[in-house]
This record gives structure tokens, C-alpha cells and sequence, in this order.
């Protein structure tokens, strides 16, 4: 006999393979660009109101708070299990799932209200 | 163990929290899933240039010249490179996550792998000539 448990895994999983995909296509070439390539002078950064035009735009701002809100949920579920695996802290399960997902809903709400 | 004086003995071998550094393939798992991190910085530091952005130009120029720190760029590299990893693992893992069938033929893994990747250059393509096209 066994007892079947409903998880909520798949839910966060979902989360967690968006916020892969999306963090895997854009934040590469996106970082390169802001966090090294235009600090070391290899390219002319955009002036700053073409930047405001551009992350401004209703497009951009709703594609911006996906890309932040998804990485951070990403973020959350592959850090969460590897404190389980790594550091072996799986008597903390329920402790470490609230502050790491409940993280990264709080950065969700704050990357709402900054980006609108 | 005065207190268990009866209990039996668990067959459990404890774990060395360590455990994972003697194999490469342990340490690429390890270090696969510590990309993540550098997802997340990547996810702070978009919502930091729209603070900057939405307080106008001499903010926007205050945090480029904060990225211009020597510290920020070596932070900015290694985040880079764990980027990286994490995007070639994705691709590379994409087919087992992701079956399509067409009728009864299956997408073989190398187009499905291919596919993200060709997606992938196409993106960073247009954002870099975004970017510098200004």
C-alpha cells in the first residue's frame, strides 16, 4: 500500500524551466554587453535616452519584469535543492522552500513597482 | 548513547558535506546549479538600471561608472562565464526535457538542441546590434 503525497513541485518547476529558457536565451549577450564590454571601452554605450526609450517601452517593461521575476524564481529552486544536495540540509526542507520562494516573490514585487 | 541504549542502529552513512569534490562530473553539477546565482545578480542589476534610468541621467551615469570599478567588472566576468555554462547545459539538456513528435517522428535530439541554440545566437544577435546601433 502506499500513500501518494500531493506535491507542489511541478508548479515551482514550471517557474524554475521558464526562468532557465529565458535567463539562457537573453542574459549572456545582455550582460557581456552592460557588465563588460562597455565598462572596458570595447563598445559606445547607447546614449541615455535612447536606453530610457527603449526599457520604457510597454513591451520591454513587461519582458524585463519576466526575465527578472522567472530568473529569480530559477534562482530560487536550483539554490534551494543545492543546499539539499550539497550542504545536505534536508531536515530544514519547509524553512529553506519559504525564505527562498518567498524571496523571490518579494524581488518580484519590488521589480514590479520599480520597473512601472 | 546512553538514552538509545536499545535503539537499532541506522544503516546510514553520513555524507561529508563535501561529498561532490572528488569527481569533475560532481563538481560540474555543483557548479551547474551555482549558475544560478549569476542569473539572479543579472536579475538585480536590470532592475538597479531601471531605478537608474527612471531617476534620470545623472543616476543612469552614476551606476555605469559603478560598473566601470575594477571590482564590478572581475564580478561581471565570472557572473559571465557562469551564464555561459548555464546556457550551454540548458541547450545541451533541452532534448531530454522537451520530446516532440511529429505524427510518429520523433524530433531527433540534435535538431531540438540545434534549434534552441540557433534561437539562441539569433537573440544575442539582435541585441548586440540593438545595443550598438544605440
Amino acid at each position: 500500500m502506499s500513500t501518494i503525497k500531493k506535491s507542489n513541485d511541478p508548479f515551482w518547476w514550471t517557474l524554475f524551466g521558464a526562468g532557465g529558457a529565458l535567463s539562457a536565451m537573453f542574459v549572456p549577450m545582455l550582460l557581456f554587453l552592460t557588465g563588460v564590454a562597455t565598462p572596458l571601452g570595447w563598445v559606445e554605450g547607447p546614449s541615455f535616452d535612447s536606453v530610457s526609450q527603449v526599457l520604457l517601452h510597454p513591451v520591454t517593461r513587461l519582458g524585463a519584469f519576466a526575465l527578472v521575476s522567472l530568473s529569480l524564481f530559477h534562482w530560487a529552486h536550483r539554490f534551494r535543492f543545492t543546499l539539499y544536495d550539497g550542504l545536505q540540509l534536508k531536515h530544514l526542507y519547509q524553512l529553506i522552500a519559504v525564505i527562498y520562494y518567498g524571496g523571490a516573490i518579494i524581488g518580484s514585487l519590488i521589480a514590479a513597482y520599480v520597473i512601472w | 548513547m546512553s538514552y538509545t541504549l536499545h535503539h537499532p542502529k541506522w544503516h546510514r552513512v553520513a555524507k561529508p558535506i563535501f561529498w561532490w569534490i572528488r569527481r569533475w562530473a560532481y563538481i560540474g553539477f555543483i557548479f551547474r546549479e551555482l549558475t544560478s546565482v549569476a542569473v539572479a545578480y543579472f536579475a538585480v542589476l536590470l532592475v538597479l538600471i531601471y531605478c537608474a534610468v527612471q531617476s534620470g541621467p545623472e543616476a543612469y551615469a552614476a551606476l555605469m561608472g559603478l560598473l566601470a570599478h575594477p571590482a564590478m567588472v572581475t564580478i561581471s566576468v565570472f557572473a559571465l562565464g557562469a551564464v555561459l555554462y548555464h546556457s550551454i547545459t540548458w541547450f545541451n539538456l533541452s532534448p531530454k526535457a522537451m520530446v516532440v513528435r511529429l505524427g510518429r517522428w520523433r524530433v531527433p535530439d540534435l535538431m531540438i538542441a540545434g534549434g534552441n541554440y540557433a534561437a539562441w545566437f539569433a537573440i544575442s544577435g539582435v541585441i548586440a546590434w540593438a545595443y550598438i546601433i544605440g
